[in-house]
């Protein structure tokens, strides 16, 4: 397999001199399509620097990355942005939706950036919230959605514009073991569809599902592990009631 | 993204808070209200002005007799008798830009119906006077060329004159008053014409044949006519043309030698009416001043609340370069809602504007104006308004760094 994701020497400095805080040092990392990666590490250990710039959200102070065999480091602002959209989609921990819009507004979001038409862009949010299970809530506020709900309208946004890896920040970070169950085993689902996955988290036993765990610690990948994922098997009740 | 996508992004946010978008353009509805009605009153105004000008004929030169000089010392306009009868029939014959030429004498005197009397002004003319004054009947009829030439003891009314001896409404036409005690048959009631700019009423008057006038009120024909040639011309240019025409006319029959002073006094109400409109025009600007202020304070109100929103909507705006928006595409949403609360405003103001000018066009009788190209001035500046305040606002949300915004709390 080739890596979709590689990057040699990452290094992130904020600051300069004396002050400077090394938010990564030296990272030499590949990914491979199809992955399904869990980033664990505690706060500050420079996890959530690296799914920046994995997710092109910001540039390593030195080093290259690759991303589909593009070099991505020294793209500009405006770039980045076209491969956002184009190529990564990403789940935040709060959701990140927009209050008072509907989920399919909310997940057309993309699209609107994509310059996709209307009709098209109705169209595809409609599919990828029903992929997600959402079909009957197109029209419900971020408000009258549950935890679960609202992060299964965000994974439907980062999957709209049909992309290549999916970031995931903390996506079960602000929910119960059950639903953060459901939100692993739609992302295993994604897994299987194809797509590329990373998720930081704390918890191992979410990071359990992941075929592959990375340790980060001081700005370095300090364990780097294949495994066996868990298979997360939402009982049918809790499914319906979720 | 289209303008046209982004448009929609814009409407959706701000109609997402109404409240606060309301009262965010209420400084430019108020802003655009105001230059509108206040151009549309001051228009009003002068329009006016310039209505009780052509009521007293604009195009109408009055020719007086001059200031008399005694050793050093001059008197008034019309103190020395210059003017003679035979210079009135020199003008109606030679003055070719005329259309209209009458003379105008007057004096007070007490004048008496069958149940009251009345001290009023009585002027005395041709029949041509009704077409130079632009003074018509109302109810019966104006006096003709052969009542004046055959001395006819008829008078016209003005409506103070009929309310004072006969009471408001009544028809006096038929009835018989009598001036200084000569009776004089009512023909006619004049049009009301209301106050002279001057304040006094132009309805308080009595109008009889000039030659029934000189004989039976002033005395007996004299050389000299002591009042006013009315020469009025077809518009202001023809106006001008014909006050030369009548200096130079008069100088010759007065045998003015160059150098001389003009022993008479042509005066051309052109140039009060344009002095008048002048400070009408004045006002207006100086209203319309006031309100462009107000706009420019609304503006900045826009400014404020579009800070206010970009900080508060940061998560929004970190979220939207996440999923790709770019830098521009969030510079344009910002500024569109800007401009598209600013236009809102402005047309709301529009609307607004032309009901007070409406309203107070009818509270204090003006003439409606409502100037399209104020009202497209109007627009364009809060469309100005909206771009220039909300460019700094907008420029500052699409600067904004996708990982702080993302992470602001």
């Amino acid at each position: 397999m080739t890596a979709i994701m590689q990057t040699r020497g990452l290094c992130k400095t904020y600051g300069e001199g004396a002050l400077a805080v090394h938010a990564l040092r030296d990272v030499d990392l590949a990914i491979d399509t199809g992955e399904f990666v869990a980033v664990m590490g505690p706060s500050g250990s420079g996890k959530t620097t690296l799914m920046n710039i994995l997710g092109c959200l910001d540039r390593p102070s030195t080093g290259s990355y690759a991303l589909l065999g593009r070099e991505v480091a020294s793209l500009s602002r405006d770039e980045l942005a076209e491969v956002r959209n184009g190529t990564l989609g990403f789940v935040f921990q709060n959701y990140s939706l927009l209050a008072r819009t509907s989920a399919l507004d909310n997940v057309q979001l993309p699209l609107l950036y994509a310059g996709v038409g209307t009709r098209e862009r109705r169209a595809r949010a409609t599919e990828a919230l029903e992929q997600v299970g959402l079909a009957d809530r197109l029209s419900h506020h971020p408000g009258e959605l549950s935890g679960g709900q609202q992060q299964r309208v965000a994974i439907a946004r980062a999957i709209v514009n049909r992309p290549r890896v999916i970031l995931a920040d903390e996506p079960t970070g602000n929910l119960d073991s059950r639903t953060s169950v459901e939100i692993l085993s739609l992302f295993q689902e994604l897994g299987e569809a194809g797509i590329t996955i990373v998720y930081v988290t704390h918890e191992p036993d979410i990071a359990a599902y992941a075929s592959r765990v990375l340790e980060v610690r001081d700005g370095r990948i300090e364990t780097d592990h294949q495994q066996e994922p868990a298979r997360a098997h939402v009982p049918p009740a809790l499914e319906a009631s979720a | 993204m289209s303008l046209w996508q982004t448009l929609l992004v814009a409407v959706s946010a701000l109609t997402r808070t109404k409240t606060r978008s309301f009262l965010t353009v209420l400084g430019v509805i108020i802003g655009v209200g105001a230059v509108i009605a206040m151009v549309s009153i001051g228009e009003g105004a002068k329009a006016r002005v310039s209505a009780t000008f052509e009521s007293m004929g604009v195009n109408t030169l009055s020719v007086r007799s001059g200031a008399h000089r005694h050793g050093g010392v001059r008197g008034g306009a019309g103190s020395e008798a210059s003017l003679t009868w035979d210079d009135l029939t020199a003008i109606q014959n030679e003055i070719g830009v005329a259309t209209g030429v009458a003379p105008e004498v007057g004096t007070g005197a007490q004048v008496m119906s069958e149940s009251a009397n009345w001290q009023t002004q009585i002027t005395g003319s041709t029949a041509e006077w009704f077409k130079v004054r632009n003074w018509h009947a109302t109810v019966g009829e104006e006096f003709t060329h052969t009542d004046v030439t055959t001395n006819q003891k008829v008078a016209l009314l003005g409506k103070t004159v009929v309310t004072n001896l006969f009471g408001a409404g009544v028809d006096p036409v038929g009835e018989t008053i009598r001036i200084n005690r000569i009776p004089f048959r009512v023909v006619g009631v004049l049009e009301s014409k209301g106050a002279t700019p001057w304040g006094s009423d132009n309805d308080d008057r009595v109008v009889v044949p000039v030659t029934t006038f000189n004989q039976k009120i002033a005395g007996g024909l004299r050389k000299y006519l002591n009042g006013t040639i009315l020469v009025t011309t077809p518009n202001r240019d023809a106006t001008r043309k014909a006050k030369e025409q009548v200096e130079q006319l008069l100088r010759r029959r007065h045998k003015l030698r160059p150098g001389q002073n003009d022993d008479f006094h042509v005066r051309d109400p052109t140039e009060f009416a344009e002095a008048q409109e002048d400070s009408a025009q004045t006002i207006t600007s100086l209203l319309a001043g006031v309100a462009m202020v107000s706009l420019l304070v609304g503006g900045i109100g826009i400014m404020n609340i579009m800070l206010v929103s970009v900080t508060e909507r940061t998560r929004e705006i970190g979220l939207r370069m996440a999923v790709g928006a770019k830098q521009r595409n969030v510079l344009w949403q910002f500024l569109i809602e800007a401009v598209v609360l600013s236009i809102a405003g402005g047309i709301l103001g529009i609307a607004g504007g032309i009901g007070a000018a409406k309203y107070m066009a009818s509270k204090f009788g003006f003439p409606l104006l409502i100037r399209v190209d104020v009202v497209i001035l109007a627009v364009a500046v809060s469309a100005a308004v909206g771009i220039g305040f909300g460019l700094y606002p907008a420029r500052k949300a699409s600067r904004l760094d996708p990982i702080q915004a993302l992470r602001y709390e």
